[in-house]
């Protein structure tokens, strides 16, 4: 495919496209720790930040990271970090805080094989399910991954996006096959962009109450500094911000945590389907594993195997209407995962079918290959 | 020359906010939110562009009362979201208010690297020698041989001096007050706000209910006073030899350097950063680049 006018057509890896779409979506603010395979999100931004007028740090370590993210953004600048397994285990604390502050942020995992400091650094899902509930606490989440070059670019955009609109922090998984790959990408000029950015209180300051509920359920948000002083705090608190155990209003408040994203779920959700029309066995995979599935497809169908294969790329909340409407159509659902299954339990509470289910798992830090699906689907 | 109470209760508590607050009667913390407050009239900076954050502790509670931009963070954690805002505004005042725990136990790192850093920020640090939101255990600052709740049979382990530990790590300004000595711990407030860098001001206080009670310190007015009869100016310690420094510590300015600010050395950094893009940008027209490389 050709670039049109405008267009740019680059050559990037995985993390450098990361950068490109954060810098699109407005991201202006960016505090890391170096870990490898996410580094070079940190090089990069390091080198880029400045030059938009933004600003890089780099912390003490990961739970500074999430911590000055958070400030930043509680300052009205969208704010990113990434980092890998090990650090991921300590932005959880202040991850936290961004899901009860609600405090807009996205945080980058560039999966490698764990637990621990694990296989430095070789590819894996293992922290899928961290994602979801790593942080303590019932909490509301938006978990996206990214399987290609050119969806590291989008779904970074995609997350900033969600992340503003519903005031929580988005984490986009990515692993280390997909950020040290180096595709050939189309980046879209930044007018055909869409970015969205949190909205901001339009009533005076006096009658402003920071985490008031309203039509959508997300409150309006005012920057640190721009005259509507009130209390920011990790304990539940009530409307105008203070700590509060008052049974009804913890309630009110948790429940509207909860249900922001079950409003917005059809928005936040996001599939990708590929020779689904007349699927008799399909593949359900995610990250670079969609990769190999969908070559795996392709050479099932080659030899006339109807195979088809949805890709997710929001892990959290999980596309749940989308999976059992797969499960309703095909026979068999082949789920491979870099990990000991990870999603697939996620699609066993889905399964109201009864359709069979076959997990494939690989976790010694290889790349499963397209081979590997193939046979399943050669199979039945 | 004090401006009346009335002022700063009026101007700087919230009266939106539940009153009564969570501390006991007689707690240091009060003492040093007043000296705080009036620092703050006296300088008089807009509240719009001040800043607050704490972390967890009974000192921690501190912001929730007062007229701000308040930001109450996690344990230990308050300087990460204070840098994180002073750099994405570095036109506001931003203070953090952390207990001896919070600051130097869980917070330590962020600490010495804060003052590393070279950030235009404030630390007040409350120090009273203990954990006093989670009922007395023994912290970064209990002194040797202490009772505590973890330390019934008298602590074993050595406290940390935060003042002198926050000059080795690199503070532009550091300086100790005490809750006796309130009007010198106001002047001390300010000095330290408008120091442009890195700033602490490490303020004993009491907890006579969790470390005085244990310790036989007294009750608040007790262990209060006892500041008063411990405290010694820097400038007259230093004509006293240690066995006459024994069980004293010191009070005011312990150091107070010059040295460039990272929030601004930053500015520098986005010029130069600016420079090489306008120059990269350039060449590519000139030669009619048909390959983006970034
Ligand atoms: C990560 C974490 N660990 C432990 C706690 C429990 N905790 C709350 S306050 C506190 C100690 C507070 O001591 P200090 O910082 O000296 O403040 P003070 O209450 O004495 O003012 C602890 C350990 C916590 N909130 N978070
Ligand atoms: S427990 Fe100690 S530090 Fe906490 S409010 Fe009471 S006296 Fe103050
Ligand atoms: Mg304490």
């Amino acid at each position: 495919m050709g670039a049109s006018e405008g267009q740019k057509r680059v050559l990037l890896q995985g993390n450098e496209a990361i950068v490109q779409g954060a810098l699109a979506a407005g991201c202006r603010f960016f505090a890391g720790y170096p870990i490898t395979p996410a580094s070079e999100i940190s090089e990069v931004l390091s080198v880029r930040l400045p030059q938009v007028g933004g600003t890089f740090i780099q912390m003490e370590d990961e739970i500074a990271s999430m911590g000055a993210i958070i400030g930043a953004s509680l300052a009205g600048v969208k704010s990113m970090t990434a980092t890998s397994g090990p650090g991921f285990s300590l932005i959880q604390e202040n991850l936290g805080y961004a899901c009860i502050a609600e405090v807009p942020c996205v945080v980058v995992n560039v999966m490698r094989g764990g637990p621990s400091t694990g296989l430095p650094t070789s590819v894996a899902q293992g922290d899928v399910q961290m994602a979801r509930w790593g942080t303590h606490g019932d909490h509301p989440i938006i978990v996206l991954s990214v399987s290609s070059v050119s969806e590291c670019f989008s779904v970074t955009i995609k997350a900033f996006n969600l992340s503003e609109k519903f005031r929580v922090p988005v984490i986009i998984l990515s692993d280390e096959v997909v950020a040290h790959t180096r595709e050939s990408v189309i980046l879209p000029q930044q007018s055909e962009i869409q970015v969205f950015d949190r909205i901001t209180p339009s009533v005076p300051p006096e009658w402003y109450k920071p985490y008031a509920d309203n039509n959508r359920g997300v409150p309006d948000m005012s920057a640190v500094g721009d005259g509507y002083r009130h209390h920011v705090t990790g304990l539940v608190h009530d409307e105008r911000g203070f700590p509060t155990q008052q049974p009804k209003e913890v309630e009110q408040f948790l429940n509207r945590l909860h249900s922001k994203i079950t409003k917005g779920f059809n928005e936040i959700v996001v599939t990708k389907s590929f020779e689904m029309e007349d699927a008799e066995i399909c593949v359900i995979a995610y990250g670079s594993v969609a990769r190999s599935a969908m070559r795996a497809v392709r050479d099932a169908r080659a030899q006339g195997i109807k195979a088809g294969m949805v890709q997710l790329v929001t892990l959290f909340p999980f596309p749940r209407k989308v999976v059992d409407s797969a499960l309703r159509q095909c026979k068999t659902v082949v789920v491979p995962e870099m990990n000991m299954g990870q999603i697939s339990r996620e699609i066993h509470r889905v399964n109201q079918a009864g359709t069979r289910i076959i997990k494939h798992n690989r976790i010694d830090g290889h790349l499963i290959t397209p081979n590997e699906i193939l046979k399943y689907l050669l199979k039945v | 020359m004090l401006e009346p109470a009335e002022i700063i209760r009026q101007e700087y508590l919230r009266h939106d906010k539940k009153f009564p607050h969570v501390w006991c009667p007689g707690c240091g913390n009060g003492i040093v939110m007043n000296a705080l407050l009036r620092a703050i009239h006296h300088l008089e900076l807009p509240k719009d562009n001040v800043v607050l954050a704490s972390g967890i502790g009974c000192s921690g509670r501190l912001p929730t009362y007062v007229d701000f931009n308040t930001i109450h963070t996690t344990h230990g954690r308050a300087l990460t979201f204070a840098t994180g805002v002073k750099l994405a505004r570095p036109q506001l005042s931003v203070i953090a208010v952390m207990g001896d725990g919070d600051a130097t136990a869980i917070g330590g790192n962020h600490f010495i690297h804060a003052a590393r850093r070279n950030l235009n920020l404030t630390a007040i640090i409350i120090n009273n020698n203990t954990y006093g939101m989670t009922g007395g255990q023994y912290s970064p600052t209990t002194p040797y041989g202490s009772k505590s709740t973890t330390s019934v049979y008298g602590h074993v382990e050595h406290a940390f001096n935060i003042a002198e530990l926050a000059v080795v790590a690199g503070a532009s300004f550091v300086a100790r007050g005490t809750v006796y000595h309130t009007t010198h711990l106001r002047t001390m407030i300010e000095q330290a706000i408008v120091k442009r860098g890195f700033s602490v001001v490490e303020v004993i206080s009491n907890c006579h209910v969790q470390h005085g009670r244990r310790n036989k310190l007294g009750n608040a007015v007790q262990m209060i006073n006892s500041f008063k009869e411990n405290a010694v100016q820097v400038n007259k310690a230093e004509k006293m030899s240690a066995e006459e420094m024994r069980g004293k510590f010191t009070i005011g300015v312990l150091c107070d350097v010059e040295k460039p600010v990272s929030t601004e050395e930053y500015d520098r950094v986005r010029l130069a950063a600016q420079a090489e893009a306008n120059r990269i940008a350039e060449e590519k027209a000139k030669n009619g680049v048909k390959r983006y490389e970034e």
